[in-house]
């Protein structure tokens, strides 16, 4: 096959900013990949045996015909099978004209639906570019037609905009249909990670590179008051953790049984972050089943025991509830409830309310609509953005992981994060606190494991809470911006603080489009459970591996990185708060100037780097 | 000094101000002829200038002391604790009297003295030469010419002497026009566009009320419009609200009449007077001095404040000027009602998008000096530098600092100088320390002998300029020749550096200009160490050529040798940067955070509805 080359300019993926190197499938190698498994069985009807007179493609040498060719021509079936994407797909291809928001020039040429991507082929004059869309990150689709010719308005999940302009009324509708149809399947293992093979990436290669496991080690250096227990190997006793948690040593596994039947979904209180500055721990529950009986669990209450016992002596325990007071008795009327403080001596309760599931989707698609509208008065804008609440989010969540953060430091105590299920707000808090205290989760390794840990393996549900972004017009079932929630508090303090954090907001972007639709199957499923049934780590790539390719790692970097030992502490104020125009602006404002003076700052850096190697060259000689 | 009864009181608290549970600082606070200075128990020094207090408030008694609020015209507020209220109230009234002179003066400029000579001090009145900077526009030219009539200050008393008008203009019509304009501040040059041919001309209101009509303004407009050999119609901008210009003809004032005038377009832009943006600045000021601020009552308070859409509404102004200029190739006429507050607000930043010369620290000195201070920008009535009518104080240059910063934002590489900058001109445009800002107008000026009794800012400001330098800054990239900035709303945001300067808790802990002028600094550094070292090695290979080695080339690595002191002092150098990162972290102590008190809840007891649950459980149990 001949080698084929593609400009990056207008791919699919993020192709207007830094993350655009994060972009998967604008290479050849990537194109290629996607290519021959996964569209043998979705190659549109009739396409194959178009006659050469209306094929869009100039002549048989062409590039881009071999290109097609490798999509449409008959292959072995994938070993899947399941879904046939044929069925979905009404039309194979249109005349379209691509219109890509204010800032890109319009793309015209020839649209073709595929079992997982939206292809366009620019026509004979066209550059040589082909532009990509993954299905699944098509949030919303909105057709009208008009005489003989019909326009697709495709709203994205990383809140982009697309217009096609479409050439005939019926090839409008079929390839509109094709798309509702194909973006919407909810198979996870006939998504595509499960057919994407990039090049000089190898099968599993990552998915070794931040199990429980890994920090276990960290934290078995520090102190030795911690097992890590493999209890939960075949997920029987909780669903939503992973195979191995970190818990008290002084606990065994049988205890460990049974508290979990005392929590909700089996999320008895593990060990999220080790302290070691002050010998005190960040744990992380769901709810205790205390009902109106105001039932009790003896092993329950023994591992909080057992938690101040392996602290320093004396050491308070609070126990953070992300609930109101009110919210939290309400839920014991049913199953749930709080600890009684007779039961756990030592441990005190604070409730710190976090808004969360429906409130949170609403306030996020809110702000989403206030940002879409250019022609907004200034009240109107402030008005909106007040309204929205996005921001007021932003500020509890961050000042309740501060909370958090405080204990641990000032008052040297314990901390037990729980709120009903223990999988969102929960994660918000730990991750952000130890953010705020562990210099190691700063850096740019140390912040994938901190997602892998305390995100992936830690059961917040991926595939429901990121099934739809701010334009889907369904109904919000399980959908919260929790994740994102959490990526915009670190970019707050990334802003607070930019010398501190080893990577730059490309690499907060890029976890943000990857969490919504993504090519890699790091953020598929709801658990570890799911994942190991879908056996994601053995057939799809994991991100950490793409994100840590040299050439993309380089890009995520803050180049102004600097190590700071200390806690960094944020200001939490409406005045020090801002806006993510990064990402709530991102296809609307133009970013030339700051980009190019962002671009300035690497040049000043990379000037700086080559005097000082050219100051240590220099030196031997002399 | 007469009014100073108490220099020093012991044991006054220091208020911190957004805290809800009144956390304080202990300290000693003196009370000197010029400033207020409180000294804490670490030593930390607080200066506030006389001058820059705006309001002095003594609150009720209370058990710990007199609380005494002082409110700053840069934005400071301090609240102290005097343990006795008779100190209090020596100090309350010897503030009063500080903080409102009378005469000019008793301004502080007028007894500063950084031990310069005469002459260093009249040089540095002339660093800024207006002559100059017309000069450099490209007048006086075949179409402009300087005009002699205002030579006495007859015809305008708040125009300076040397005025720019159409060359065709004779002065019998500069006469008739000024009788017809407010002030008799007739239309003259502000700015020319050496490429497009065309001019920025400012004025006041014409009187023409219902009906009145003045032949000799009529003609000096189109003598304008023809001093634009490309373009023959030309804007008149009237900065006004159009309901405000209409109802200014009910008093003999009012607008141009398009019909009257031959070749003009006619605009309202419509920037609120001097009363809106005065009380528009205090709801906003209001809003952040609130203790404990939710995110919701920030932006609400920020909306119904007004301030960021007054500041748009002068960005757009400058904006269609600016368009006028570049795309239409027209002259524009600007004017409000008395062409000293908007009207300067809207030349001065047409010119700034227009020219690139206004964007360097040097060019934005000239433009001030130019569209504010020799215009006729009322500085010490607008900035309340002597005890005078309150409503005549209205934030207009704050304003256009604040566009300027707005400016900043969207071209971070167009402008030579930094926010820093920014700020400290806003500081003294209030702190009468120098005498550039002093008076209404320059007759004014030159009645108060500024320049020989009082110093210019500007040399000062130059001899720092390493501080206000913009490490981005590029200044030939064509990109930033014309700025064509996005006024959509969200590029508006709040100027937390500016309105909070002195709230330091609320701001980034680390900088990341200041760690690139540092890089800068270490890059230069480097750069030489790197000559020297080449040079050392060529002296080596030259000397062992010459046979004389082994003894001179140890001594070169000998530890006393300057190439090991130069290399030694870049060792201390690259650390620099990163004491700098901690010093500013440790700025970020917990205890400096509002969250500070959310954390006394691990001190509280538990709220009410646990313990009745926890007695419940107990009887269950």
């Amino acid at each position: 096959m001949d080698e084929i080359e593609f400009s990056s300019t207008g791919s699919g993926w993020g192709s207007r900013s830094e993350v655009l190197a994060v972009g998967w499938g604008n290479s050849c190698e990537t194109v290629r990949s996607l290519l021959p498994r996964g569209l043998l069985n979705s190659c549109p009807a009739g396409v194959s045996s178009c006659p050469a007179s209306s094929c869009p493609f100039p002549s048989a040498r062409s590039p881009r015909l071999t290109l097609l060719e490798s999509v449409l021509l008959p292959g072995p079936r994938p070993t899947t099978g399941g879904m046939e994407f044929l069925e979905l797909i009404r039309t194979g291809r249109a005349q379209v004209k691509l219109l890509r928001g204010p800032e890109a020039p319009p793309l015209r040429g020839t649209l073709c639906v595929t079992g997982h991507h939206l292809l366009l082929s620019p026509g004979p004059q066209g550059t040589s570019d082909l532009w990509l869309l993954l299905l699944r990150s098509v949030d919303s689709i909105e057709k009208r037609v008009s005489g003989d010719s019909g326009t697709i308005t495709l709203r994205c999940k990383d809140l982009r905009v697309l217009q096609l302009d479409i050439e005939g009324v019926e090839a409008t509708l079929d390839i509109a249909r094709s798309i509702e149809a194909l973006s919407s399947l909810e198979s996870v293992i006939t998504s595509f990670p499960f057919f994407y093979r990039p090049r000089g990436l190898r099968l599993g290669d990552a998915w070794h590179f931040h199990p429980p496991e890994r920090y276990y080690k960290r934290v078995a250096r520090e102190t030795n008051a911690w097992r890590l227990s493999e209890v939960n190997e075949d997920f029987s006793l909780c669903p939503s953790y992973p195979r191995a948690v970190i818990v008290p040593r002084a606990v065994d596994d049988d205890a460990l049984a049974r508290c979990a039947r005392f929590r909700q979904g089996g999320r008895f209180p593990v060990l999220s972050y080790h302290h070691a500055p002050s010998g005190t721990v960040l744990l992380r529950s769901s709810q205790p089943l205390t009902g109106p009986q105001k039932r009790r669990c003896a092993e329950d209450e023994e591992l909080l025991r057992a938690v101040l016992a392996g602290a320093r002596p004396g050491a308070p325990g609070f126990i953070l509830d992300t609930r109101s007071a009110q919210a939290a008795k309400q839920a014991g009327v049913t199953v749930g409830g709080t600890e009684a403080k007779a039961a756990y001596p030592g441990w005190k309760r604070l409730h710190r309310p976090l808004e969360k599931g429906r409130p949170l989707q609403e306030s996020f698609v809110r702000l989403v609509e206030a940002c879409g509208d250019l022609e907004k008065s200034m009240d109107g804008w402030l008005s909106q953005l007040e309204a929205c609440c996005w921001l007021a989010h932003v500020k509890e969540a961050l000042s309740t992981a501060c909370l958090a953060a405080w204990g641990m430091e000032r008052e040297e105590a314990c901390i037990l994060v729980h709120g009903a299920e223990g999988m969102d707000n929960t994660l918000l808090v730990t991750s952000l606190a130890q953010i705020i205290l562990d210099p190691l989760s700063r850096t740019m390794t140390g912040f994938q494991e901190l997602v892998e840990r305390e995100w992936i393996q830690a059961g917040h549900p991926f595939q429901l809470r990121c099934a739809h972004s701010a334009f889907s017009h369904a109904q919000p079932k399980h959908e919260a911006p929790t994740f994102l929630l959490f990526l915009d508090c670190v970019w707050q303090l990334g802003r607070q603080f930019p010398l501190s954090l080893e990577f730059g907001e490309g690499l907060l972007l890029a976890l943000f489009e990857h969490a919504y639709a993504s090519p890699f199957g790091t953020f598929l499923c709801s658990s570890e459970k799911e994942r190991c049934l879908c056996e994601v780590r053995t057939r799809t790539h994991s991100l950490w591996s793409g994100l840590n390719q040299p050439k993309v790692r380089r890009k995520l970097r803050n180049p102004l990185y600097i190590p700071n030992p200390l806690a960094i502490w944020p200001s939490v104020e409406p005045q020090s708060l801002q806006l993510w125009q990064g990402l709530f602006l991102r296809w609307i404002r133009p970013p030339e100037p700051s980009q190019v003076a962002w671009e300035k700052v690497w040049q000043r850096l990379a000037s700086k780097e080559k005097t000082e190697d050219c100051e240590s060259t220099s030196k031997p000689q002399s | 000094m007469e009014h100073i009864r108490t220099t020093k009181v012991e044991q006054v608290k220091l208020l911190d101000r957004f805290s809800t549970n009144n956390k304080s600082l202990t300290g000693t606070l003196y009370l000197t002829a010029t400033h207020l200075l409180f000294i804490d128990s670490h030593q930390k020094e607080t200066w506030i200038l006389h001058h820059h207090i705006a309001l002095v408030e003594k609150l009720a008694l209370t058990t710990s002391g007199c609380p005494l609020v002082i409110q700053c015209k840069n934005f400071r507020i301090v609240h102290f604790i005097v343990p006795r209220e008779r100190d209090c109230h020596d100090i309350y009234n010897s503030l009063l009297q500080l903080s409102k002179q009378a005469k000019y003066e008793d301004l502080y400029a007028f007894s500063y003295n950084p031990k310069q000579n005469d002459s260093k001090r009249l040089q540095g009145w002339e660093l800024i030469d207006l002559a100059e900077e017309y000069k450099r526009m490209g007048v006086p030219n075949s179409n402009w010419q300087l005009s002699d009539a205002n030579r006495e200050y007859k015809i305008c008393e708040t125009y300076p002497r040397e005025l720019y008008v159409p060359r065709i203009a004779s002065k019998p019509i500069i006469v008739g026009s000024s009788k017809f304009r407010s002030k008799g501040r007739f239309p003259v040059l502000s700015y020319y566009h050496h490429n497009k041919e065309a001019a920025i001309c400012r004025c006041s209101q014409p009187l023409s009320g219902f009906s009145a009509r003045c032949l000799e303004d009529e003609h000096l407009l189109q003598a304008i419009s023809k001093a634009n050999p490309v373009n023959r119609y030309m804007y008149v901008m009237d900065t006004r609200p159009k309901l405000n210009a209409m109802a200014n003809r009910a008093a003999g004032k009012g607008y141009e009449n398009e019909d009257n005038y031959s070749n003009i377009r006619f605009q309202f832009v419509g920037i609120e007077n001097i009363h809106v943006m005065r009380s528009s600045l205090q709801k906003l000021l209001e809003v952040n001095g609130t203790k404990g601020l939710s995110v919701s009552d920030f932006y609400s308070g920020l909306e119904s404040s007004g301030w960021l859409r007054h500041i748009k509404a002068v960005m757009d102004a400058a904006i269609f000027l600016a368009k006028a200029i570049m795309v239409e190739n027209a002259s524009v006429l600007v004017h409000c009602s008395d062409g000293w507050d908007r009207t300067s607000q809207v030349c001065s930043l047409g010119s700034l998008l227009l020219d690139p010369y206004y964007r360097t620290i040097k060019g934005f000195m000239v433009l001030i000096e130019k569209d504010w201070i020799s215009f006729g920008h009322k500085f010490s009535e607008r900035c309340g530098h002597l005890d005078g009518d309150p409503k005549e104080v209205s934030p207009v240059f704050t304003q256009f600092l604040e566009c300027v910063w707005h400016l900043t934002e969207q071209f971070p590489q167009a402008f030579e100088f930094n926010e820093e900058f920014l700020l400290q001109i806003h500081e003294h445009i209030h702190s009468c320390q120098f005498g550039n800002f002093l008076g209404n107008c320059q007759k004014e000026r030159e009645e108060l002998k500024l320049k020989e009794k009082t110093y210019s800012l500007w040399p000062f400001l130059l001899d720092d300029q390493k501080k206000y330098f913009n490490p981005l800054y590029s200044s030939k990239s064509p990109k930033f020749s014309v700025l064509e900035p996005n006024t959509v709303s969200f590029n508006f945001k709040f100027w937390r550096n500016m309105y909070h300067q002195f709230d330091r808790t609320l701001h980034p802990r680390q900088s990341v200009f200041n760690i690139i002028m540092d890089m800068d600094e270490q890059n230069k550094q480097l750069e030489k160490d790197i000559k020297d070292l080449e040079s050392k090695i060529k002296q080596c290979k030259k000397k062992q050529t010459d046979g004389i080695l082994t003894k001179e080339l140890l001594h070169s690595v000998h530890p006393e040798s300057p190439t090991l002191k130069t290399s030694l002092c870049f060792k201390e150098q690259t650390l620099l940067p990163v004491n700098h990162a901690l010093r500013t972290i440790e700025g970020s102590n917990p205890a400096d955070n509002r969250y500070r008190e959310y954390a006394e809840e691990f001190s509280k007891s538990e709220p009410g509805v646990v313990s009745l649950e926890y007695d419940v459980a107990r009887m269950t149990c």
